[in-house]
């Protein structure tokens, strides 16, 4: 028991965090409020870093899942509560620290808001420790239930109070649908457990064929869990959710459930498939049926082919920034998912769907919150400017925001020499290593169709001139911050691909490899003394 | 040749950027013009330092490993066909900036900035020797030359400047998808090295093995990549636009080097990847490529606008390049790649001579101007000469290879009748020639109008015509000095071919007989040697 509290001491760290948080929000001295931001910033930090130093999880079904993930949520993260500085206190502060108002700790909302992105973050790095299904589902539903509080308090207008409200039903129904999913799966195999989960679907495969009863359940929790990761059949709630929260809590929204459900995809496939599909650590052979069970893999693969395609057509009609985003976040879910039907063929990067998966993942978180900064660091008038028309000329006005935009938008259409190409390949080369022709062609098509909706995004702010009134940058400077570092990010991590790309692949190592790796790794000790 | 030659030349560009960026806007011009004039002098090195005897081979190779997690390096090396193709973008390179020294007036640092970005993705790709870089830096050309279109170009120009962006970029994802699958195929395959890299070379010995059905998609991907560069009918459409709307520079680079990126591709790849496949399919791609010429050809007899007539004349003329190219002999190929060059100078040097005259008139209207010989002789006498070289005059540069691309195309199933042995070299036939030969007769037309209209004809200009404050009547010295080092080589490749044809002799011989060797008609090409190469002998013919 003990040893498992050490693998959650990032979350511990964090709940700390929280917890002084809550405290220092309701303080009458404005220092300590304002420490608030400061304090989930460290937290955040420390338990990035702790995570990523910790070792692999060795009762989780992905060992070196935990690590990764939890440094990944850890830099994703800070750079999400950059952005999130000023979004629901500005007002109310501003009023108190002019003295026109007394202090009410019961109107300020600093603290809460703070408090829920951390309960958010830290449900986000419980789903990567997930062994068991129950942990899952509250580590799922602790990432997403402070979200739905995020995105109504976010901005004082009527239309957040109704995105909040749309998004807390819809997820309320994603969320009923997948425990059902979890509970027909523990009908049909027993446990709860994922681990004893997989090794009863295992000897069932070998016998009587997969229980339909736990095949259904996984069904089910797909459909789920495509609520999370912005999915068909469940994406419909995605427009008007991020259009109507805050640019910076959409931000948080197309990255933090996102990878929650894309963590809860892996460790519940993996119980059913893949990680027969490995047969060695030299790479060779895959027999047959190692794969995911045919039907699940059919319910993918229409899932990602009906994703990506919505995404990008619907995408193509819109006009307002946040919502071109919002569709974005739909198609980049569909380019995933073909990572997850890919799998984890062979030994190397290339040809591991689930690895290219994880990288792409967060290589989207990096540059969508880049370009979801620049919306959030425009204002005019106090309000958000998401038209296309306010990025005109941004790169003469705004240099900073302007060039942000471009590299980020560049970057989520997967441009050579930008982060997101590097993240689109190994997709390519999973999938064509999986023998999925048809969906790389779709995948290749749908790349194209991209093309058209981020270059409005990337043109407009490079090459027309600023029209009207100009937009005024927001007077938060870690917002601007946030978003050249994450363009900084898109263009930088280039540099260093290969390793995170080593840490993705080894991230999504399963268990019942480990002993394998350990003897290749003394193999490797006794040759090189 | 020296190691650190190709990645001067491009990193000499990419620096030349910055410091525009970092300078004042006045030295903008000084600053690329000297860059481009320092890259050609090291081209120029690198054309002395290359070991000729030995053109087929990659020379200047060097290799640094860059993403290892997915095979990738930046790998570079040249043989002489790449090489001759890197001078020419060398060459267009002061010659764009000269020419943009009054047209460009607005925005200078953006526009001289991103000339140059273009001029070091396009050496790249002539240089890669890996896979991967090459595709990126195909795919880099677009944002460049997507600025320079949307900035800088006509009224039109950003609807110009989105499709060819979105023609381009899909067909090159198809593409992708096409390579990306032979990379995989290498490192699984029981014939291929096993280990998950980009190298061409590995790919290319790969690749060849590949069965039929393989080689045949792959192509198909490639092509649609780079059929559209190209490009070829019936996805040239983003052609004549983008060129009509682009600024002068613009539209040289991209009739000069843009379009020859993908013949470049389906020289290297198509032929060298899927010599199967396209021996296969030479047919289908030759008939492609005629409809082309033809098709264009008769688009161009109704053209007003100048510069559009010369933007379709180039989707004619790049079809007798793709003709010489799936002749697959040594004539046709050596034609092929000699035409990449001699269109890339004369098409350059015409759109150079209507912007000329456009900054002049603000019209490219043959309705609205006609007689200029009278006012302007000079500009007059480079129009003249340039639309023969064009057109295909004998003594000038286009003749010769549009020629060998005929001859290519003529000969292609020679060997079935002189040796009568059942396996033929080519798909072609006297037939293809002798139709596509017609589209010059179309060229003919067409061009000769145009000249007698715009520079006989009666006299006219645009109601609304002041002088040019800027620019005298007639061309000045600058002007000129762009122009002629164009004209000098139009002679001296029209005259004396023969040192040219020589250097891309080695190489073109190699892919060629690779194609034969690969695609099972090995004992053809060892009945006959006699059509091993003749280019001098072409030459005698003339």
């Amino acid at each position: 028991m003990s040893e498992r509290l050490a693998y959650l001491s990032p979350e511990i760290i964090l709940f700390i965090g929280t917890c002084l948080v809550m405290v220092l929000g309701v303080s009458p001295r404005v220092e300590l409020r304002k420490l608030c931001a400061f304090v989930a910033g460290i937290s955040l930090f420390l338990a990035g870093v702790t995570g990523a130093g910790l070792g692999d999880m060795p009762t989780s079904p992905f060992p070196a899942l935990v690590p990764y993930a939890k440094g990944m949520v850890g830099l994703v993260g800070v750079l999400i509560l950059l952005l999130l500085s000023g979004t629901v206190d500005r007002e109310l502060e501003s009023r108190v620290a002019a003295g026109k108002e007394k202090f009410d700790a019961l109107k300020a909302n600093r603290a809460e808001f703070y408090a829920f992105f951390l309960f958010s973050m830290t449900g986000l790095m419980l789903c990567a420790s997930a062994d068991d299904l129950i942990w899952l589902f509250l580590a799922l539903e602790l990432t997403s239930l402070p979200t739905y509080v995020m995105v109504t308090i976010s901005t004082r207008g009527t239309k957040s109070q109704e995105a909040g409200v749309k998004y807390f039903f819809l997820g309320a129904l994603g969320a009923a649908v997948f425990l059902y999913g979890f509970a027909l799966l523990y009908m049909g195999t027993g446990s709860t457990n994922l681990t004893v989960i997989r090794e009863v679907l295992l000897t069932q495969a070998d016998h009587e064929g997969i229980n339909l009863i736990a095949l259904a359940g996984l069904a089910l929790s797909l459909i789920g869990l495509s609520f999370k990761i912005a999915a068909v059949p469940m994406h419909a709630y995605v427009a008007d959710v991020y259009q109507g929260a805050a640019a910076s809590v959409s931000a948080m929204l197309a990255f933090v459930p996102k990878a929650a459900g894309f963590l809860a995809i892996i460790l519940l496939l993996g119980t059913v498939g893949w990680h027969y599909g490995v047969a060695d650590t030299s790479g060779h052979a895959l027999g047959e049926g190692h794969s995911l069970p045919e039907s699940l893999r059919i319910i993918l693969w229409v899932m990602a082919v009906l994703t990506m395609t919505v995404g990008n057509v619907l995408a193509l009609l819109q006009n307002s920034v946040k919502r071109i985003l919002a569709y974005s976040s739909i198609a980049h879910s569909g380019y995933m998912l073909v990572g997850i039907i890919a799998g984890p063929r062979g030994a190397d990067f290339t040809s591991n769907g689930l690895a290219a998966a994880m990288f792409d993942l967060l290589s989207y978180g990096l540059m969508n919150l880049g370009a979801f900064a620049v919306v959030a660091c425009l204002e005019r008038n106090g309000e958000e400017c998401d038209s296309i028309d306010d990025l005109r000329g941004l790169c003469k006005t705004h240099p900073w925001l302007g060039w942000t935009m471009v590299i980020c938008a560049l970057s989520l259409l997967g441009f050579p020499m930008t982060l997101g190409f590097f993240a689109k390949v190994p997709l390519f080369t999973s999938a064509i290593a999986a023998g999925e022709i048809t969906l790389v062609v779709i995948l290749g098509l749908n790349s194209a169709i991209a093309a058209f909706y981020y270059l409005r995004l990337a043109a407009p702010p490079l090459l027309d001139e600023s029209a009207g009134e100009a937009a005024e940058r927001t007077p938060y400077v870690d917002r601007v911050m946030a978003g050249v570092l994450s363009a900084a990010f898109a263009i930088g991590l280039v540099f260093i691909a290969g390793f995170v790309m080593d840490r993705a692949e080894r991230a999504v190592a399963p268990s019942v490899f480990a002993d394998a790796d350990t003897h290749a790794a003394a193999d490797d000790a006794s040759d090189h003394p | 040749m020296d190691t650190w030659l190709l990645p001067i030349l491009i990193f000499l560009p990419l620096l030349g950027a910055g410091a525009i960026i970092l300078l004042p806007t006045r030295d903008s011009y000084v600053v690329a013009l000297w860059t481009t004039l320092i890259a050609l002098a090291i081209g120029v090195g690198a054309l002395a330092g290359f070991d000729w005897s030995d053109a087929g081979a990659f020379q200047g190779e060097l290799s640094v490993p860059w993403v290892p997690a997915l095979g990738l390096e930046l790998s570079l090396g040249v043989d002489s066909v790449a090489l001759l193709l890197i001078l020419l973008t060398l060459l267009l390179g002061p010659i764009c900036v000269a020419a943009s020294r009054t047209a460009i007036t607005e925005r200078m640092k953006t526009y001289f900035a991103w000339l140059l970005v273009l001029q070091a993705a396009m050496t790249g790709v002539f240089a890669a020797r890996d896979l991967a870089f090459f595709y990126i830096c195909f795919e880099f050309t677009l944002i460049p030359m997507y600025v320079l279109i949307s900035l800088y170009g006509s009224s039109n120009r950003r609807y110009a400047a989105t499709k060819f962006f979105l023609y381009t970029f899909t067909g090159s994802i198809i593409a992708l998808a096409g390579l990306i699958y032979v990379v995989y195929v290498n490192a699984t395959s029981s014939y291929g090295s096993g280990e998950w890299t980009f190298d061409i070379a590995t790919l290319q010995s790969t690749a060849v093995q590949m069965n039929p059905n393989q080689q045949g998609w792959v192509l198909l991907a490639m092509l649609l990549g780079f059929a559209v560069k190209v490009p070829l009918f019936p996805v040239h459409t983003w052609l004549p636009l983008a060129h009509t709307e682009a600024p002068t520079a613009g539209s040289v680079i991209l009739a000069g080097v843009l379009l020859k990126l993908g013949t470049y591709g389906i020289y290297r790849f198509c032929l060298g990847f899927t010599p199967g496949a396209i021996h296969e399919y030479a047919g289908v791609i030759a008939i492609l490529s005629i409809i082309g010429i033809l098709y264009a050809g008769l688009i161009c007899w109704v053209q007003q606008d100048v510069k559009k007539l010369i933007a379709y004349s180039s989707v004619s003329h790049l079809g007798f390049c793709i003709l010489g190219l799936v002749a697959l002999n040594t004539i046709g190929v050596a034609g092929s790649v000699l035409y990449m060059i001699n269109h890339g100078l004369s098409t350059g040097a015409l759109f150079l001579l209507i912007g000329m005259m456009y900054e002049r008139y603000h019209t490219r209207d043959m309705e609205q101007i006609g007689g200029l010989a009278r006012k302007m002789p000079v500009w007059s006498t480079f129009m003249v000469f340039f639309v023969l070289a064009s057109v295909g005059l004998p003594g000038l540069n286009g003749f010769v290879s549009e020629f060998m691309c005929l001859i290519g195309a003529f000969q292609s199933d020679a060997i079935d009748q002189r040796a009568a042995l059942g396996t033929t070299p080519g798909r072609l036939g006297p037939w293809y020639a002798a139709i596509a030969a017609s589209g010059m007769i179309v060229a003919a037309m067409y061009l000769l109008i145009m000249v007698g209209k715009v520079v006989w004809g009666r006299e006219r200009e645009p109601r609304d015509h002041h002088s040019h404050a800027v620019l005298p009547d007639d061309l000045c010295a600058r002007e000129i000095a762009v122009l002629a080092p164009l004209a000098i080589l139009c002679i001296a490749l029209g005259l004396f071919p023969t040192p040219i044809l020589k250097a891309v002799e080695a190489p073109v011989n190699d892919t060629v007989e690779w194609v034969w060797t690969q695609s099972g008609n090995a004992d053809a090409l060892a009945r006959n040697p006699e059509n091993t190469v003749e280019v001098a002998k072409a030459e005698g013919d003339k």
